[in-house]
């Protein structure tokens, strides 16, 4: 009996209820770099609002959205992004941040990638090589880019025997391309994260708009899901925006590796959303 | 105690037909016949354990059932002995008091505080026995209390069932063992493929049998 | 509080909630089939609901406790009572189906001994319900393990929200994830050991109540 006692209290003592807190899908690469666990504390002392991160693949996160089970949403692929808000589900896109996506390899580079200054061409050395190649085969932004990019390159590198799908996140992928001695595409944030421990460089790291990775923001349209929390999403906005929040994203984790994880855009988008 | 008259009860395959059996105060009853005469069916008909499908049962106070090998409670020695007074209500340290000199009775009160899993066979029947009886039961309706047991224990059992007899109980005693049901019986039935073939006063029953069956059962040469 | 602390008291709280909830239904259930032995069809039925794949039934809360589902107006999804609701129905056939075994071959026994004795129906059942015991501390631990260490269901219907919903096994996940190996690896043995206490004390409450 006192154990029922126990859990009940403890149960009631879970924080998160106390009032209805935004919820906010947003991908792996975010959650996992830390980004939201330093800059939403100060959100929800200023405004009260409690947020809830729900970290998934960016498919998934415009998933949840598109039935109203999230109040917002931060993710990584324009092309998505474009529909979502074709089919009205995502109102006031708005451009956060950007870094770039990386195409990573083993450090012996045997498909001869490192000097390339076009990642089309880059891509076209590892099918021709049939070097291995991770990826993430799970409909995540960075999943996205890839397909993009082996289009563009006019590739179809699925069904080959070196061309491996992991469906799990950029983590895990980057491990087991790692093991594998394979290249695979990545963002710069899980790279950089998890890099030390990776016999994996960084082979193609250039200011290519292919490789641009551009992180917006949505709120789910409040005429199709009266429930969601519009106010509050419009308030998250609002502070993501604000000059002093850009800058805090921008300096993020800047002294560890010397280069921003993250580069403020301050609503600007350079990539096309269509 | 018990008076069981006109009862029907059909298994598929079998079935069990008894116009009339009574046993009185103070007397053992031995049921005897070969394996599948129905011995157990009527036994649990005669305890209530099992309602007859026609005829009816009447018992003048409780009758107590014991299994030929009786369950054993994961409890200890005292609360088995105890359990059946708890189901009563008796109150628990009173209970325990009334069970405690049942389990001198049985020769089992050294043992109060083991695990009743523990017992072995003979002191698991004298345990169930102490449990029965501390209900202060009419009737004691016994399924081959002694099978398999050592002739000591099977010795107890049967000073209990004697003494029982004594104190003016009834008993129906089941049994393959048709020394021990001349040794104890007052009077005995024969039961074959479900119905009474012979019943009588003891010494008669088992010196000069009427039915040819009776007597080709009893010589050992009834094969079955 | 710290961190690690705090998602292991929420692991185990929501794994006790779900196990709790899951006794309430699973304890009686199978114990009646036990004692009035279950045909056919319930004993399938529940061995098959014991291989239940939870991401299935992950799934199936996802749809029920969304905003655009049947039960969307009480706004569960990703809290932890509806991660206590999902686990509670893996918990559950587990937890029916051992008891059930358990029970059945004491029923005949236990209904024979109390009938005898002159005591009731509801006797019988009781007794049945305090024989089966130690049956019944390894249903619910069995059912507690599958819980606690259960990701699929947990994650998608609980959303792997830090302070909210985070637990043992979905921040293995995350650490994993991340590539932090090491950490992942520490939050691993904690959910080992919790499993481990938590058995042990089941066992030993379960025991000591035996005289």
């Amino acid at each position: 009996m006192k154990l029922r006692w126990l859990l009940a209290l403890l149960l009631l003592a879970m924080p998160a209820w106390a009032r209805p807190p935004l919820v906010l899908a947003t991908t792996t690469s975010v959650n996992d770099s830390g980004l939201l666990d330093a800059i939403l504390p100060g959100f929800t002392r200023e405004t009260g609002i409690p947020v809830r991160v729900i970290a998934v693949g960016t498919g998934q996160a415009l998933a949840i959205a598109g039935r109203g089970d999230a109040d917002a949403v931060l993710v990584h692929a324009p092309h998505l992004e474009a529909r979502f808000l074709s089919e009205k589900k995502g109102v006031l896109h708005t451009c956060l941040a950007k870094n770039r996506f990386l195409l990573v390899g083993p450090p012996t580079d045997p498909a001869g990638v490192r000097w390339e200054t076009n990642v089309l061409n880059a891509f076209r050395k590892i099918y021709l090589t049939g070097a291995p190649f991770v990826s993430r085969g799970d409909n995540s932004g960075t999943y996205v880019r890839e397909q993009s990019l082996w289009k563009a390159a006019g590739l179809k590198p699925q069904g080959k025997p070196w061309y491996l799908e992991s469906g799990s996140g950029m983590g895990a992928t980057l491990t087991l391309a790692s093991e594998k001695g394979a290249y695979t595409l990545t963002d710069l944030g899980t790279f950089l994260f998890t890099k030390t421990r990776l016999k994996l460089a960084a082979l193609f790291d250039r200011d290519d708009p292919r490789m641009l990775n551009q992180y917006s923001f949505m709120a789910v349209n409040p005429k199709r899901f009266p429930w969601v929390r519009f106010n509050e999403a419009k308030a998250l906005l609002a502070y993501l925006l604000r000059p002093d929040v850009q800058a805090a994203i921008g300096d993020y984790q800047r002294a560890r590796f010397g280069r921003s994880l993250f580069e403020p855009l301050g609503g600007k988008c350079i990539l096309p959303v269509r | 105690m018990i008076e069981a008259e006109g009862i029907v009860h059909r298994y598929p395959g079998f079935s069990l037909s008894v116009s009339r059996l009574a046993v009185e105060p103070g007397e053992v009853l031995a049921v005897v016949g070969p394996s599948g005469a129905g011995k157990s069916t009527l036994l649990r008909l005669l305890g209530g354990l099992e309602a007859p499908q026609r005829g009816r049962v009447h018992r003048r106070g409780p009758a107590v059932y014991l299994d030929q090998t009786p369950y054993l409670l994961e409890r200890s020695v005292l609360e088995n002995a105890a359990f059946g007074l708890r189901l009563k209500g008796w109150p628990a340290q009173e209970a325990r008091r009334r069970a405690l000199g049942w389990l001198e009775r049985v020769g089992l009160s050294g043992f109060a505080d083991r695990p009743a899993r523990a017992l072995s066979g003979g002191e698991r029947v004298r345990l169930a026995l102490a449990r029965a009886l501390a209900v202060e039961p009419a009737a004691l309706l016994l399924d081959e209390p002694t099978a398999n047991l050592d002739p000591a224990n099977v010795a107890r059992i049967e000073a209990l069932i004697r003494a029982e007899r004594a104190a003016g109980r009834a008993v129906v005693l089941v049994t393959h063992n048709l020394f021990q049901a001349r040794r104890l019986a007052d009077r005995a039935v024969f039961l074959l493929e479900g119905r009474v073939v012979e019943a009588g006063p003891a010494p008669g029953f088992f010196q000069r049998p009427a039915d040819p069956r009776t007597r080709a059962f009893l010589s050992g040469e009834m094969v079955w | 509080m710290n961190e690690v602390l705090e998602i292991t008291l929420r692991s185990l709280a929501v794994s006790s909630a779900a196990t709790l909830i899951a006794a309430v239904f699973g304890l009686p259930l199978g114990l009646w089939l036990g004692a009035r032995g279950a045909g056919r069809l319930a004993r399938s039925l529940l061995y098959a609901g014991m291989g239940l794949p939870p991401v299935v039934v992950g799934l199936f809360f996802y749809f029920l406790f969304s905003r655009n589902g049947p039960l969307g107006g009480l706004g569960l999804l990703y809290t932890l009572p509806a991660v206590a609701v999902a686990e509670s129905v893996l918990a559950f056939p587990l937890i029916a189906g051992f008891t059930m075994a358990g029970a059945a071959s004491r029923a005949e026994g236990v209904r024979r001994l109390v009938k005898s004795l002159g005591g009731t129906e509801t006797q019988a059942f009781l007794t049945l319900l305090a024989e089966s015991r130690r049956v019944v501390v390894a249903a619910l631990a069995a059912g507690f393990g599958a819980v606690i260490s259960e990701v699929g269901a947990v994650t998608i219907v609980g959303g792997d929200i830090r302070h909210a919903t985070r637990v043992l096994t979905t921040a293995v996940v995350l650490e994993t994830r991340k590539g932090e190996l090491e950490r992942a690896a520490v939050l691993g043995l904690l959910l080992l050991g919790v499993t481990l206490v938590v058995s042990g004390l089941l066992v030993v409450f379960g025991e000591r109540e035996a005289a």
